[in-house]
């Protein structure tokens, strides 16, 4: 068929075209619909709790993805540095993803656990004053901001309808102690997601100020369970191979 | 102007605006053959390497063609030969295997070895003072910094004599595989500031900074006295205990009060009197088994034992 005739029958060019774009709406839409048994399940991995929730959301807030990359890619280099490389299982309950492109700073997906909550307190406030040649600026407001949890509920809504597991009705909570344990379940139930927020903050008293629960509880929370969900003990140091 | 270099110019037979035509000159030869070839690459590359997807499946390429072997180490700590079709994951672990090579050997004698067996060996040395390096810049240097001088108010000094949980190989050892948590408790519900400033006085008369003599003999009492009972966690000649980590008060090391730098008497009383009134709840060690391998954990060990000085 020649180019001429296609371009002087609109007929056939309607049809050509409808049909050009339908292959590359399908290559792009059909591998939705396999997402689920593309991400293969690993134990451990659970949505965030709400004080952790609300750290992600300042985390987000602060725009520290635009330094900080969560993503340890399956290279020598990065595992000696950050640990084992990042699973696709691990950012499931994360909308929208922090896997980030840039990384002037270090990557954070396994900063979890490797700093004391002191440090991270430290580090946010004044980071030079740790690591003097750092270039991260000062991040003094979230010790002083009380941190704002009156929305939790809504924040924690919003995702479940995205399809993050946290549980509204006594079916969805039973179906979380089956799936995570009942620890877990209760810390993803919203109804009690306030109570749940305070009493993780003040038995974590991650800003070191046990009379003040601020920003900086919330962030730090969140940092220190990044990367730290899947015990990778378990597993023989292969056992990742097979996965997609 | 271009089109009379043109010698024989087709179009499309359009015209539009009266001169504006429409060129069908075709494409460079090396541009269309550029085209083929990538058409040829693609297809070698579907036979070597994980290309189209299929259903919950993939291609893998054939089998053979590309494989990589690796070992892995199983859960029990069994050394397993794999082969697999190429990708990342085996690579990676392929990588991994020609690293841990490289360096078992010296690893292996590391973890072999005693403390001072390692210590003796010059050539053993070089290498944990190289590998130590890379693993305390990376894991310890952020709290205590890169020389491994600490910060007053924050983290211990590793390169002097003076160890609060003790300088053995086998107390370090302990530290790094088990983190520590520093802990006071605070004592301004106990002690009224009169008391508070008298206690001041004595810590900063056992290591000879200026005090008042007689707020610092009212002080001495409290120490011993059993209301506060500073003595039974800083021990009754206040050296500190290093089985709790608590500070030795009579030499001129101070950790959380920053008396060295404060200006003036008052403000190194005050220094002291903020640790005693509010206590302290810091100086967290986060606990390393969890991220480094015990031959890693041995060579640190050495590394701020020998080479970071100290080590008493």
């Amino acid at each position: 068929m020649k180019h001429d005739n296609i371009e002087r029958n609109l007929g056939i060019l309607l049809v050509l075209t409808m049909l050009a774009i339908s292959a590359g709406g399908l290559v792009e839409i059909v591998p939705l619909f396999f997402i689920k048994e593309t991400v293969e399940k690993v134990e451990g991995v659970r949505p965030y709790s709400p004080l952790e929730l609300r750290g992600r959301d300042i985390y987000v807030r602060e725009g520290c993805y635009l330094c900080h990359s969560q993503m340890i890619r399956p290279f020598r280099d990065e595992a000696l540095r950050y640990g084992h490389y990042s699973l696709a299982a691990e950012s499931k309950y994360d909308h929208p993803f922090q896997w980030g492109s840039k990384r002037t700073g270090p990557d954070l997906a396994r900063v979890g656990g490797k700093y004391s909550n002191d440090w991270q307190t430290q580090h946010l406030n004044a980071p030079r004053s740790l690591v003097p040649q750092s270039v991260m600026p000062n991040y003094p407001w979230l010790l002083k901001t009380d941190l704002d949890y009156s929305d939790i509920e809504l924040r924690m809504k919003a995702l479940r309808t995205t399809g993050v597991p946290y549980s509204l009705t006594q079916a969805e909570y039973d179906r979380n102690v089956k799936e995570f344990g009942e620890d877990v379940a209760k810390s993803l139930h919203i109804p009690d997601a306030e109570k749940n927020l305070v009493a993780q903050a003040q038995l974590g008293n991650y800003d070191t100020d046990p009379g003040k629960l601020s920003e900086m509880d919330a962030l730090v929370s969140y940092l220190q369970v990044l990367g730290t969900m899947v015990d990778f003990k378990k597993y023989d140091d292969d056992y990742f191979v097979k996965f997609r | 102007m271009s089109q009379d270099k043109i010698k024989t110019p087709t179009t499309t037979g359009h015209v539009w605006d009266d001169d504006l035509q429409e060129l069908t000159n075709p494409l460079p030869n090396w541009w269309v053959w550029g085209f083929y070839i990538t058409f040829v690459f693609t297809i070698v590359y579907w036979l070597f390497y994980p290309a189209w997807p299929i259903g919950h499946t993939y291609t893998k390429g054939i089998p053979g063609w590309n494989s990589i072997t690796y070992t892995a180490t199983t859960v029990d700590g069994k050394e397993v030969e794999k082969t697999t079709h190429w990708n990342m994951r085996s690579k990676f672990m392929h990588e991994m295997n020609e690293q841990q090579a490289e360096q078992k050997k010296w690893f292996d004698k590391v973890a072999g070895s005693s403390y001072e067996d390692v210590s003796k060996d010059a050539d053993l040395m070089q290498f944990v003072n190289s590998a130590g390096k890379t693993l305390f810049s990376d894991n310890c240097a952020p709290c205590h910094q890169s020389g491994g001088q600490g910060k007053v108010g924050f983290s211990p000094n590793l390169t002097d004599d003076h160890w609060q949980y003790g300088g053995t190989y086998d107390q370090i050892h302990t530290t790094i595989v088990g983190g520590r948590r520093g802990y006071m408790p605070p004592f301004k519900e106990v002690l009224n500031d009169q008391q508070i400033t008298q206690l001041a006085n004595y810590v900063l008369s056992l290591s000879g900074e200026p005090h008042d003599e007689t707020a610092a003999a009212a002080g001495a009492n409290i120490f011993k006295g059993d209301s506060a009972a500073c003595y039974y966690c800083h021990g009754a000649d206040a050296k500190g205990r290093i089985e709790l980590g608590s500070a030795n008060l009579t030499d001129k090391i101070w950790l959380w009060a920053d008396v060295p730098a404060a200006k003036d008497a008052t403000a190194k009383l005050d220094a002291v009197k903020h640790v005693i009134s509010g206590g302290l709840d810091r100086g967290v060690m986060p606990n390393w088994d969890h991220r480094l391998k015990p031959e890693q954990i041995k060579l640190l060990t050495v590394y701020v034992h020998d080479s970071l000085g100290g080590g008493k």
